[in-house]
């Protein structure tokens, strides 16, 4: 059992590394010192600041709408998308479609922002909320795409065609089967999607306007001034914020789970 | 094998009569997928009231043929008449027929009832009669206390039960069943096939079921139509299938068969009976009585089922019977049947199977026993394709 | 059977089918690959079209060309002049080299560790592979600044346990380690998922198979494991090598003056001298440079879908 042992070791300073930094942060959020190596005991202080900070509270409402409006249109974009990559084989320009939902995975950010930037400009378009929005928009929806198709390649198509053969439209088949059976992946993809968006410093920068400055740019000004207890403050909430809703899913699906054996346990026990 | 040609049912052979008019035709019906030909220049008729089952190995287009009476793929050439009329282009909600599927498509977040009232929602009728049919549905498939369960609180037997009275209550013209029994095990499976039977006479209904197991084509059917690469070998009834396969093909598939390659030597006159031939098998000689359009020096190969072939240690006295003679070589115990397999001097084998009617324990015939293996002239077959 | 679904979408055109396909098509069209057309022809245009940011009067795109009617290829020459392309460009894929190779040497044991758990840890282990992913990229930079400062707690946690002195400081921040730290940290759980899958799914058989025909274990690695593991390997190199090579806020944040990497320096261009065609250029370069580790990458999503 040697390599259990070295396989533990590995995992503890592999988790370690991952947390402790952010353990920190959370922690010295509520340190009444300013100064970053001087515990100076509990205090909400921070948290209080930076409640009165108009400027950051601006910035987090303008993330919030940017965030709930582009992931729902890129969640709904991106469903469409992975509908097509799964369901068609064959039609003019899918490589050229399937390139476009991969790349912008891995597209470096500044070539994406600048690159959008200049298509707004060309199209005389003033930056500002909206251009955040479908900048936002058009890099979540690839990433919804991944997560809606992993789960439409396992989808048992016979469900369709069952629905198809009792008399059911394509289009109601789609709204009244598929998609009720695809909706965990299609909510995960929307809450992934969400916190690219409240995530994203460097596109949200090359495509924000005057009035539109989000979180993070407000946070970045900020960090590059040095580090203050009142960022790790807000950094400890939008954490709170994004734990709290992965693990209220990751609990959901466990139940789901749990429920679907416990269903299995009453079919075995009526066979006999 | 078991020999089971069905209990014994209603007179109904409409396929016999000249003026029955098909219920369902497939004419000429090609389906390629890319290269591939799934379905070859395939025609068909299948009748009203029927059980009809597509047997056959996977791949042989069987699946393919019942998609594309439902609609979810469209013949590549030729047409399908359902009731005379062409029903190409028509998309499988619009069909009169329904389908039950292999893997069930059960709707997993609906309970049985929403799951059996699916199709009547579909086409709007009032609530109350959605609600007497699905209640006439749960009690014929008796699932009565379990209508609000959903599927994956069910067993694979009420899973089976749910998706049949899914397809059935629509009435559809033709119920489509595709492997309906595969999922079940033996027992349940022998069970069923004796329910769906029963359904399909009490309702009157005409089905098409697709399995490539032949004792359950052979249980339920009127006819059956055995198929191989796209292509119909025979249609006939079970009990012309298993006695008078027209090929090798068939003869091999349904069953156990000794097949002896051979070719013809003597016909009718010189045996006197009539349609009777003499197959030369490479040094073993049998006669067959049976009309067939063989002349001499054709190939063709004699078949013969292990279980018309008597075995003995004894020199058989009758001439008039086929003899040969052999080495036991091995012995299968099946329980209600022991098989023998004979090794000829010349090292080909023939099986004989034999009733095990008394108790095993003083076996007459055992290993390395030099025996004789006879059957009548009318046992065996001439399988001149 | 692949071919049913084929042939049924060829053989039923639906107008439904085409909204499917035609809305996110032509978004993508719009705001994904029409902006790479205009920046293309942006970065052959002068610096004098380049207007200030936050000054909306640049005209549609008639007058557009009207300004950019002297197309050339002044400011890519230009970067060939100025050595501070050059090095870069040269320093971008040098540490996007060095940090993908540490993250595999950290991944890969992480990975197959994760691999090797009972099976009813795994999802949890997934989780907490996952969890740090979903909080700001951001805010996960910004903990080790605190960490990592002269004054900060890396040097405090050293001067208590007796390895340093009251005066001496750990002087990382603002280098280039500071830089690998920031950027393995960030990118350890997009190397280790695809690490993961690939090595999650592999036969257990395959390894008792091995040892039964006489094979040691760490042979029976590198002969069985490693092999059978290289797409997972590939996928993670990529999906970690691509964006490092254009990362911006982890050199800015926790690297020094002398810290060059390219995204940083298209940043200064565009923000800091307002020259557009100039940005244009470095980051149409950037993307000839990235064309290939991207069609690695998508060869390699293809063959898992």
């Amino acid at each position: 059992m040697k390599s259990s042992r070295f396989d533990a070791t590995v995992l503890t300073l592999c988790f370690a590394f991952l947390y402790i930094p952010i353990i920190i942060l959370v922690v010295y959020s509520f340190n009444a010192s300013k100064l970053v190596t001087v515990w100076g005991g509990f205090s909400l202080q921070w948290y209080r600041t930076m409640w009165s900070n108009e400027g950051l509270m601006d910035a987090a409402w303008v993330t919030a709408r940017v965030g709930v409006l582009s992931a729902t249109l890129g969640t709904v974009l991106g469903t469409l998308a992975a509908l097509s990559l799964v369901r068609f084989q064959k039609f003019p320009g899918r490589m050229l479609f399937s390139g476009m939902i991969y790349a912008p995975l891995v597209m470096p950010e500044v070539i994406t922002g600048l690159s959008m930037l200049l298509l707004f400009v060309a199209l005389n378009i003033d930056r500002g909320f909206w251009t955040v929005t479908i900048a936002h928009t058009t890099f979540t929806m690839c990433y919804v795409a991944i997560v809606v198709q992993s789960r439409l390649m396992t989808f048992d198509r016979s469900l369709e065609e069952a629905a198809l053969d009792l008399g059911c439209p394509p289009v109601r088949t789609f709204f009244k089967i598929t998609l009720p059976l695809i909706l965990p992946a299609v909510i995960a993809g929307w809450m992934l999607a969400f916190t690219l968006s409240l995530d994203d410093l460097v596109i949200a920068s090359f495509n924000t306007g005057p009035g539109a400055t989000t979180l993070p740019i407000k946070i970045y000004s900020q960090v590059r001034l040095g580090v203050t207890p009142e960022i790790n403050a807000i950094c400890t909430i939008l954490i709170g914020f994004v734990t709290i809703g992965v693990i209220l899913a990751s609990i959901s699906t466990k139940r789901t789970e749990l429920r679907r054996i416990r269903d299995e346990h009453v079919a075995l026990r009526g066979t006999t | 094998m078991a020999k089971s040609l069905g209990p014994v049912k209603r007179k109904f052979s409409p396929w016999t009569d000249p003026s029955a008019v098909p219920f369902i035709r497939f004419e000429n019906i090609t389906k390629r997928f890319g290269d591939f030909t799934a379905v070859d220049n395939l025609t068909l008729d299948i009748y009203e009231r029927e059980f009809f089952s597509l047997l056959g190995p996977s791949g042989c287009g069987k699946t393919t043929l019942m998609r594309m009476l439902a609609g979810f793929e469209e013949p590549t050439e030729g047409r399908i008449l359902l009731q005379g009329k062409d029903i190409s282009g028509v998309p499988p909600y619009r069909r009169p027929t329904n389908m039950m599927f292999q893997s069930y498509a059960l709707f997993p977040h609906m309970t049985v009832e929403k799951n059996i009232a699916f199709g009547l929602e579909q086409d709007n009728l009032p609530k109350g009669e959605i609600a007497a049919r699905v209640e006439e549905m749960l009690k014929l498939v008796k699932l009565e206390p379990f209508a609000r369960r959903k599927p994956n609180q069910l067993s694979g037997g009420q899973r089976q039960r749910v998706a049949l009275a899914r397809s059935l209550a629509k009435r559809p013209k033709v119920l489509l069943l595709d492997e309906p029994l595969g999922a079940l095990d033996k027992k349940l499976r022998e069970e069923t096939q004796f329910e769906l039977m029963d359904i399909q006479t009490n309702l009157g209904l005409t089905f098409l079921i697709v399995t490539h197991d032949q004792e359950e084509a052979m249980t339920v059917s009127d006819r059956i139509a055995v198929m191989d690469k796209g292509v119909i070998m025979q249609v006939a009834t079970p009990a012309e299938i298993y006695e008078a396969p027209n090929s090798r093909y068939v003869a091999d598939f349904i069953g156990d068969i000794n097949i002896l390659e051979g070719t013809v030597s003597t016909t009718e006159s010189a045996l006197g009976a009539p349609g009777a031939v003499r197959i030369d098998c490479d040094g073993v000689s049998v006669a067959v009585e049976q009309e067939c359009q063989a002349v001499k020096g054709d190939r063709v190969a004699f078949a013969i089922r292990p279980e018309k072939v008597r075995i003995s240690p004894d020199q058989p006295t009758d001439t008039s019977f086929n003899a040969v003679y052999g080495e036991v070589w091995d012995i299968g115990y099946l329980g209600d049947f022991s098989v023998f397999l004979v090794k000829m001097a010349d090292g080909r084998i023939v099986r004989a199977a034999q009733a095990n009617v008394s108790r095993l324990v003083d076996r007459p015939i055992t290993f390395g026993d030099m025996v004789w293996l006879t059957w009548p002239l009318d046992a065996g077959l001439v399988l001149t394709r | 059977m692949a071919s049913v679904s084929e042939t049924q979408a060829a053989n039923t055109p639906n107008p439904a089918r085409w909204f499917v396909v035609v809305v996110p098509y032509l978004w993508l069209l719009l705001f994904f690959t029409a902006p790479f057309l205009i920046i293309f022809k942006i970065s052959l245009s002068d610096t004098a079209i380049a207007m200030p940011p936050y000054t909306p009067v640049f005209p549609g795109f008639g007058a557009i060309s009207g300004y950019i009617s002297k197309l050339d290829f002044e400011n890519y020459l230009f970067l060939t002049e100025d050595p501070l392309y050059i090095k870069s460009y040269l320093s971008s894929l040098r540490i996007a080299v060095i940090s993908t190779f540490l993250l595999l040497l950290i991944g890969y044991p992480m990975a197959l560790a994760m691999a090797r758990a009972p099976i009813t840890l795994r999802p949890t282990l997934v989780m907490l592979v996952i969890l740090p992913f979903w909080t700001s990229f951001l805010i996960r930079v910004y903990a080790w600044i605190g960490i990592l400062k002269p004054d900060g707690l890396l040097t405090l946690l050293l001067q208590t346990i007796g390895l340093m002195g009251p005066n001496e400081q750990v002087l990382i921040f603002r280098t280039d380690i500071a830089v690998f730290i920031g950027i393995v940290y960030s990118y350890l759980p997009f190397m280790v998922l695809p690490l993961y899958s690939a090595l999650e799914k592999m036969d257990n058989t395959l390894l008792e198979a091995a040892s039964d025909l006489g094979c040691p274990p760490w042979k029976a690695f590198w002969k069985i494991t490693f092999p059978l593991s290289l797409p997972g390997v590939i996928a993670g190199s990529m999906i970690c090598f691509i964006p490092i090579t254009g990362e911006f806020v982890i050199p800015d944040l926790l690297g020094g003056a002398d810290t060059l990497m390219i995204g940083k320096t298209l940043w200064t261009e565009f923000f800091g001298n307002r020259d557009w065609p100039l940005a244009s250029a470095v980051a149409v370069v950037l993307l000839i440079m990235l064309v290939v580790p991207i069609m690695i990458f998508q060869n390699q999503q293809k063959k898992v879908v």
